[in-house]
C-alpha cells in the first residue's frame, strides 16, 4: 500500500503527513519535560538552605557537551539542506558527523560523568551535631557572609563496608577540597575545573549522620531529578543516533535516494526536528544542573 | 528567515533552488556560532553575582530562552510555517504554562507556607 501525502502536501492541512505528526509528538514531548522540570522546580524551591547543592557537576565538561549537542544540531540541517540540493555525498558527510556527536555525548555521560557522581560519597550531618564538624563545615565563616550553610561533608569512602555493616561506627573520607578547606573564600563559590577529593581523611560518626550514601537517585532530590532528566534526555539522544544510523545506512538512505530524494529529505527533517527538541531540552539542563 | 521552497523537477529551476538553499545554510552556521556565543556567555554570567540567587536564574533562564528561542525559530523552521503548526503549539503553550502555573500555585500555598 502507498502511504499517501510522504511528500505532496495534504489538502487540507497544507502539510506533508509526517510534519503533522512530529510537532503532535513533539507537543506530548513539552508535557513529559514540562512536567518533570516542575517537578525539579518544585523540590528545588522546597529545599532547605544547604540542601540544594551547588557546582557538584564538572561545568567545562557540561560545557563541551553542550558544545557537542549544538555542533550535532548545525550537521543535522546542513545534512538536510544538502538532501534538499540533491547533494548525496555531503549528506553522508553531515549526518556522519551528527552521528558521531551524539555517540561523543553518551560516551562523556556514561563512561565519565555518571560513574563519577557514583563513587563519590556525601553525608548529610544531623542538626544537632553541625557545631561538632565545623572545622570541615566552615558554617561560622558563611553566616558572616550572608551565604547558605552547608550541611553535607562529601569526598571518596574509605571504608566502603560501612554503608551496610551496622558494626562499623564510622565513615572515614578522604575529604572534597570544600570540606578540607571550608574556610577559604575561594571554596565560597563552586570551582570551575573538577578538583578532585584531597588527601585529608575525615572520620564521621554514623550516629551524627542523617542521611549518607554514593552519589545515586537516592542520595538526595538533587540527584533524584538531576539522574531522572538527564537519564530520558540521553535516551532521547539515543534514540535520534539510532534513526540517524539508519537514515546514513545504504538500507534507509541511498535506496530511499534513488527511489525518492525528497521522501528522505523530509524522513531526515523530521528526524532534524526531533533532533533539535532533543537539543532544546538540554539548553535549560545544562544551566539548570550545572550552573545554577 | 524563510524556508527553502520545495524542490523542483525542472533542471534550469533546480539550479537557482540549490543557489537558494546555500544562502539558508549560511544562515543556519550563524545561528550555530550565536548558540555557542551565547552557552559561553551563559556560563560567565553564572560566575558572576547579580545580587540574589534568584537574579542569577532569573538572568540564566532568559539566555536560555533566548536560545531556544533561536533554535526553535531557525533550525525547527518555526519562523515560517503553516497555520495547524501554530495551532498545535499554542495548545501546547496553554497546557504546559498551565503546568507550571500549578506548580507555583503549590508553592505559594497560604495554608502550609
Amino acid at each position: 500500500m502507498e502511504i499517501p501525502y510522504t511528500v505532496s502536501t495534504r489538502p487540507d492541512t497544507g502539510l506533508w503527513n509526517a510534519k503533522v505528526g512530529i510537532w503532535l509528538f513533539l507537543a506530548s514531548e513539552v508535557m513529559l519535560f514540562g512536567g518533570l522540570f516542575s517537578a525539579y522546580i518544585f523540590l528545588r524551591l522546597d529545599a532547605e538552605p544547604g540542601f540544594w547543592p551547588h557546582g557538584l557537576l564538572n561545568v567545562p565538561v557540561g560545557t563541551m557537551n553542550t558544545a557537542i549537542l549544538i555542533a550535532s544540531s548545525v550537521t543535522v540541517v546542513l545534512a538536510w539542506a544538502a538532501l534538499k540540493m540533491r547533494q548525496f555525498t555531503r549528506y553522508k558527510i553531515y549526518m556522519g558527523l551528527t552521528i558521531l556527536c551524539g555517540i561523543i555525548f553518551l560516551v562523556v555521560k556514561l563512561a565519565y560523568e555518571w560513574p563519577q557522581k557514583f563513587e563519590h560519597f556525601g553525608a548529610y550531618i544531623k542538626k544537632s551535631a553541625l557545631e561538632k564538624y565545623e572545622p570541615y563545615l566552615g558554617n561560622k565563616h558563611l553566616a558572616e557572609k550572608g551565604l547558605p550553610p552547608r550541611v553535607e561533608i562529601s569526598g571518596h569512602l574509605h571504608n566502603h563496608e560501612a554503608l551496610h555493616d551496622p558494626n562499623v561506627k564510622e565513615y572515614e573520607i578522604a575529604l572534597d577540597p570544600v570540606n578540607a578547606d571550608p574556610m577559604n573564600p575561594a571554596m565560597d563559590r563552586p570551582h570551575f575545573f573538577y578538583v578532585p577529593p584531597t588527601e585529608k581523611v575525615a572520620n564521621i560518626e554514623k550516629a551524627d549522620v542523617e542521611y549518607a550514601n554514593m552519589f545515586l537517585p537516592k542520595h538526595s532530590a538533587y540527584f533524584a531529578s538531576y539522574f531522572t532528566i538527564t537519564g530520558l534526555h540521553g535516551l532521547h539522544v539515543l534514540g535520534g543516533v539510532l534513526v540517524f544510523i539508519y537514515f546514513w545506512l545504504p538500507i534507509g538512505g541511498s535506496r530511499m535516494y534513488r527511489q525518492n530524494p525528497e521522501h528522505l529529505a523530509n524522513r531526515v527533517e523530521v528526524a532534524g526536528l526531533f533532533w533539535h527538541f532533543v537539543d532544546l531540552v538540554w539548553i535549560f539542563v545544562f544551566p539548570l544542573f550545572y550552573l545554577l | 528567515m524563510n524556508n527553502p521552497p520545495d524542490v523542483s523537477q525542472d533542471p534550469a529551476e533546480h539550479e537557482e533552488y540549490a543557489h537558494n538553499v546555500q544562502k539558508h545554510v549560511k544562515g543556519y552556521l550563524v545561528v550555530g556560532a550565536m548558540l555557542l556565543a551565547f552557552t559561553a556567555i551563559t556560563v560567565a554570567l553564572s560566575y558572576v553575582d547579580f545580587g540574589t540567587r534568584k537574579a542569577n536564574i532569573a538572568v540564566a533562564m532568559l539566555v536560555a530562552m533566548l536560545k531556544a528561542g533561536l533554535v526553535a525559530a531557525i533550525f525547527m523552521h518555526l519562523a515560517a510555517e503553516k497555520r495547524l503548526i501554530y495551532r498545535v503549539l499554542l495548545f501546547t503553550f496553554f497546557f504546559v504554562f498551565g503546568l507550571f502555573w500549578l506548580t507555583f500555585l503549590a508553592w505559594y500555598d497560604p495554608i502550609t507556607h
